[in-house]
């Protein structure tokens, strides 16, 4: 009788790149369809024009470069990228806003680093911060959750206002469009009044306008799905969230009239999902247990600071940005001890290293 | 070790260009395109001070000691750019109002005393006066492409304001390829003067590469790797 004999690896690795790609997008499933519950079609419209274009590109620079184009696609990165900065812009931003996300977050942000694995900063949120930074009028369009509803573009409606960039028939895009919570809070405060005032609006739930309380609580989810299936570590969710929960909450309980609650911090805005889901991007973030922390709690003091007096309402992908340049010190300063090891010396007893 | 004339012009205006093989200057290189007309006006304000300094430096080099040769080349550089400014101030009062500060920090230009002490100081007036034309014009160039490119991108126009440079006519250099709003602001922001120039030092790489006398096989990734440019004041 013979043995088959295989060679090595014998042990499958548990997650391959696809696989955890794959599984990311399942869990932006409950999240997506919330966003579109209310904010309408644009919502998909964008996360598939998103996905459409940061394919073709990461096909168009994989060709390039020479190198095999479908073993590249399959691994899915490209999608979620794709995925992830469509669910960053206003609903209905115009395609070209799209277009030009996409471009720099897959050719410049990732390509011509080197592609998967050794992009120092977050593809989709570079994308986002150029276009942020670039487009300030097309990305102020943010309808209004939940009151939208008059009369609701239908999704034909909302592809001819994303290729065109005009509203179909008479309508204005201020009677469309709303500031979100957090311009609202941030005009309310410079305008001097109170957060008890702003947020006695009707359309303030418990924490912060019902429509992103509950994109949020999908979102929640989706990463906590992640957490289950261990495609993320639980230390970033918790310092970005503790990150911002903390000194928001510090500031609130010394001047609860001109700080917005911890809650407000937390459920308004990209917190959730950039805690989740772009915080714990593999590649640039930091790998180190302690390392994962600090940038974590990082990410989330300085989304407290460049919201409450920095100069833009929200502040995840800058948050993000920067503490990607500080990941790779951290993971150098972190470095757990080698077993049998003193800390940064040589084994215990003197022996050769 | 002594290049012929047209080694000279080839060097500045490409194979050893200040702005994009030595990257000397990148401050005022990167702070200044914003627009072509202001590229313009610091290239021809720059190429002005190298020919200059070089002339200068290259008549006294038999007598400048050597042990205090560098100080002496930043009096004779400071003095041409003190009568450069003062000249702008004059003849061009609007785009020295623009240009600020980076015309009287035409001194710390590290491609001027680069040149100085690498060049002129130990060749010929003739040469040397070759030498630093032909370095300010590379210059010049690098900064009209950056200029244009960021001009255009950034809001729609080239040669805004070219007014201020050549007088009344001026007005009607100005082309506008779309309404200023549209205009892709990352251009004009700092960080897209960086990524602008780092796409042009990749883009004569890339030509370099073209024109490789032998090709080898294993050059796939030439345009990549140039994205980050050393930072050099």
């Amino acid at each position: 009788m013979r043995f088959r004999t295989e060679s090595s690896p014998h042990m499958i690795p548990a997650h391959s790149v696809s696989g955890v790609m794959q599984q990311v997008l399942m869990a932006l499933v409950p999240g997506t369809l919330a966003m579109t519950w209310f904010f309408g079609w644009g919502v998909l419209v964008n996360v598939l024009l998103g996905v459409l274009f940061a394919v073709a590109f990461e096909a168009a620079m994989v060709a390039a470069r020479k190198r095999p184009v479908m073993p590249t696609l399959a691994d899915n990165s490209a999608i979620v990228t794709g995925w992830l900065f469509a669910l960053a812009i206003p609903p209905l931003a115009p395609f070209w806003v799209t277009l030009i996300g996409i471009a720099f977050a897959i050719i410049v942000a990732k390509h011509l680093y080197g592609g998967l694995g050794y992009n120092p900063f977050n593809p989709a949120m570079v994308g986002y911060v150029v276009v942020l930074v670039s487009f300030p009028r097309e990305m102020a369009l943010w309808p209004a959750p939940d009151t939208l509803p008059e009369s609701p573009l239908t999704l034909l409606q909302t592809l001819q206002t994303v290729l065109t960039g005009s509203l179909p028939g008479a309508q204005e895009w201020d009677a469309v469009t709303r500031a979100t919570p957090l311009d609202a809070m941030r005009e309310g405060l410079v305008s001097g009044r109170t957060v008890g005032e702003i947020t006695a609006s009707p359309l303030f739930g418990s924490f912060t306008e019902t429509g992103w309380e509950w994109i949020g609580n999908f979102f929640l989810l989706g990463g906590l799905y992640l957490l289950f299936r261990r495609i993320i570590h639980w230390h970033i969710p918790v310092a970005v969230i503790l990150g911002v929960a903390v000194p928001a909450g510090f500031f609130w309980m010394l001047d609860p009239g001109s700080y917005a609650s911890p809650a407000f911090h937390v459920f308004s805005g990209a917190v959730i999902i950039g805690a989740f889901f772009i915080a714990t991007d593999p590649v640039s973030a930091s790998t180190t247990p302690l390392g994962r922390i600090l940038y974590g709690a990082g990410i989330g003091v300085l989304i407290f600071v460049i919201r409450t007096w920095g100069g833009y309402p929200d502040a995840v992908a800058f948050a993000v940005l920067l503490m990607n340049m500080v990941a790779p010190t951290l993971d150098h300063l972190t470095r757990p001890r080698i077993f049998g090891r003193t800390r940064g010396g040589p084994p215990p007893g003197g022996g050769h290293a | 070790m002594n290049p012929t004339l047209t080694d000279i012009i080839r060097d500045g205006l490409w194979h050893n260009n200040p702005g994009l093989v030595q990257l000397l200057g990148l401050c005022p290189l990167l702070a200044i395109s914003g627009t072509m007309v202001n590229a313009i006006g610091l290239g021809i304000a720059t190429t002005l001070t190298l020919l200059l300094s070089n002339v200068l430096v290259s008549l006294i080099r038999n007598h400048a000691r050597p042990e205090i040769r560098i100080p002496v080349y930043v009096l004779i550089i400071a003095s041409i750019v003190t009568a450069i400014e003062l000249a702008m101030n004059a003849w061009f009062h609007g785009l020295y109002l623009i240009l600020g500060i980076f015309i009287p920090l035409i001194v710390t230009n590290c491609a001027i005393i680069g040149r100085a002490e690498a060049f002129a100081s130990r060749n010929s007036v003739p040469r040397a006066a070759l030498d630093g034309l032909m370095m300010g014009l590379g210059f010049t160039g690098v900064l009209i492409a950056l200029g244009a490119l960021r001009e255009i991108l950034g809001q729609g126009t080239l040669m805004a304001n070219a007014h201020l440079l050549f007088g009344s006519w001026g007005h009607n250099l100005t082309l506008q390829f779309y309404p200023s709003e549209h205009g892709f602001l990352l251009a004009l922001l700092p960080p897209g003067a960086f990524m602008a120039m780092g796409l042009l030092i990749a883009a004569k790489n890339w030509i370099d590469h073209q024109f490789e006398p032998e090709p080898s096989a294993s050059h796939d990734e030439s345009t990549a790797e140039s994205s980050t440019a050393p930072d050099n004041a």
